[in-house]
């Protein structure tokens, strides 16, 4: 197990230059704020969805460690244009994953794959699930009509 | 002998091991130390030999136990200088022994109108029990403010105290993350002119392993110490006090052993220290701790200090002079202690935490339990060195070898 096996050149590229890395969007749907008071990590997560119940956009933005934010730029990539439900279960896929499983939908998740060796660093999972339990957060917001949520992690 | 580092180690068992064909270089004594071998011995004495209850037992083994358990009580009294040894209360920790004064002091005795001072550098176990307290209690609670060269500012504590309605003062004797050597005594003084009748409490989680404690001569009614950042097992610390402090105090746990006589209709409390110690103590801890006051006695506690001020000053003006570093803590070696807390520019504290272990090196990352200081700092979390008796500048290189390396992978 050595340090190569998390700081891949995917997910350093992604925590050097993010996507989707922006402090507002317009017309958004839905703002969640998810903290975790333990390692300090904030992420804002904004999503808009469009008429035929795609997400029309994910941004991002937070402090926090290479792995939350690279996570949460390859999962503002990955999940791009899918429907709600769609993205809820490829949020549970990379879930899985970090809980040692093998990748059901190893294409979909794209650069998330290479969050895989991850799960051999407990200490570092919740970091990169940040952005992905962020994005399910803000779905089941959107989907029970509210527009913003706060979640402070308490472990 | 003279003081030799590298020799001192090869009495820390944890010390000796590798980690990936690398020599541990462990730089967190600030979160826990390491553990010499006659403290280990002291503990396995007990298991292998003594192994029985403490204080009630009738046959020979448990009175010999008992008796070291006692023992330990008076070694510790004479390590910190307490002002009697009846004054040594053992608890888990020091958050227990700040707990313990929270609920069977502070909060019987401050209620709305009184105002308790702490400072802006405090631990969360110097903070938390106070804020809920002034919370139930409806007490003010004060801070004292930092300086911008990480100090106490005296000026703004003597405003705070003047109105005289400071009936309780509590203060870290060193800043568990800027290292920072409080001047506590003059604190004290200062809150006692403003009210003669404050109370006085002193964090010294940080300060008794590092340097001689005088707790009778700094004349604080509380001084909280714990055993295992002393070269001492987990799970035992103490609380030091005035014994006229503890006679005015009720219990805080009760039970078993801190009783003289129960009935259905009464209940008689047993006499300080004991009113304080309810059921079975960590027996084996206060023998390792006896044994971690003799070591470091042995060693002494004057060239622990002298070398760890040499020491943090070679580390802080090496990560000073290394690009993108930025250290937050007091300049001026006389005023700090071995914990050092920096940031790396571009580079997140966790992702350097993890890139040092790959080099063997431990470092705290994190809030260090301090969320107020973070805010003032304007952070969420820094990287900690900190440093004890068993370092030398041979720790050095692995740490900034490790900074480097972070700076080329992430920040480029």
């Amino acid at each position: 197990m050595s340090m190569e096996d998390l700081y891949q050149e995917i997910i350093l590229d992604h925590y050097r230059k993010p996507h989707n890395r922006a402090p507002s969007l317009e017309d958004e749907d839905v703002h969640v704020h998810h903290s975790n008071p333990l390692c300090g990590d904030e992420m804002d997560l904004r999503i808009r969805v469009a008429d035929d119940g795609r997400l029309d956009a994910v941004v991002f933005d937070g402090e926090g460690c290479s792995i939350s934010q690279a996570s949460a730029s390859a999962m503002t990539v990955a999940v791009a244009g899918r429907d709600l439900k769609d993205a809820l279960e490829l949020a549970e896929d990379f879930r899985l994953m970090m809980h040692g499983d093998e990748p059901t939908r190893a294409d979909d998740l794209q650069d998330g794959v290479a969050f895989e060796g991850v799960a051999r660093f407990p200490v570092r999972v919740k970091c990169a699930l940040l952005g992905w339990m962020a994005l399910r957060d803000a779905i089941e917001t959107y989907e029970r009509g509210a527009s913003a949520h706060s979640v402070t992690y308490d472990d | 002998m003279s003081f030799d580092p590298a020799t001192l180690r090869k009495e820390f068992p944890t010390l000796q091991r590798e980690v990936d064909g690398r020599r541990l270089v462990y730089l967190d004594s600030a979160a826990s130390s390491q553990t010499p071998q006659p403290v280990l011995d002291a503990m396995a004495e007990y298991y292998e030999q003594l192994r029985s209850n403490v204080e009630r037992g009738v046959y020979r083994i448990s009175e010999v136990a008992t008796g070291r358990y006692e023992q330990a009580r008076e070694r510790l009294a004479r390590f910190v200088g307490a002002p009697a040894t009846d004054g040594v209360v053992f608890t888990k920790n020091v958050t227990e022994a700040i707990n313990l004064v929270a609920y069977s002091w502070v909060r019987r005795r401050l209620g709305p109108g009184d105002a308790l001072l702490i400072t802006g550098m405090e631990h969360h176990a110097n903070f938390v029990p106070w804020w809920h307290a002034a919370q139930d209690q409806g007490f003010e609670l004060r801070v004292v403010p930092i300086t911008d060269g990480y100090e106490l500012d005296l000026d703004a504590a003597r405003a705070l105290l003047a109105d005289g309605r400071v009936r309780f003062l509590a203060v870290a004797h060193v800043s568990n993350v800027l290292g920072t050597i409080n001047p506590v005594d003059a604190l004290i003084a200062m809150a006692r002119e403003a009210n003669p009748d404050v109370v006085t409490l002193v964090d010294g989680a940080q300060a008794a392993p590092h340097f001689p404690v005088d707790v009778a001569a700094l004349d604080c009614d509380f001084y909280g110490v714990t055993g295992h950042k002393m070269c001492g097992p987990t799970g035992i610390g103490a609380l030091i006090a005035k014994p006229e402090r503890l006679e005015e105090m009720p219990p805080f746990l009760t039970g078993g052993s801190m009783i003289l006589d129960v009935s259905v209709d009464e209940v008689t409390w047993n006499h300080p220290p004991h009113r304080f110690e309810a059921a079975t103590p960590p027996i084996a801890e206060a023998f390792g701790l006896e044994a971690a006051c003799d070591y470091l006695d042995a060693v002494g506690m004057e060239q622990i200090r002298t070398h760890e001020r040499d020491l943090v000053t070679t580390f802080v003006d090496a990560l000073r002079a290394t690009e993108g570093v930025t250290v937050y803590g007091p300049l001026d070696a006389e005023h700090r202690s071995g914990a050092i807390s920096f940031a790396v520019d571009g580079v997140h504290p966790h992702d350097l935490g993890a890139m040092l272990d790959g080099y063997g090196v431990c470092i705290r990352v994190g809030h260090h339990c301090a969320k107020p200081l973070m805010r003032t700092l304007g952070v969420n979390a820094t990287a900690r060195a900190s440093l004890y008796l068993y370092n030398d500048t041979d720790d050095l290189a692995p740490l900034l070898d490790g900074i480097a390396a972070a700076r080329s992978l992430f920040a480029r």
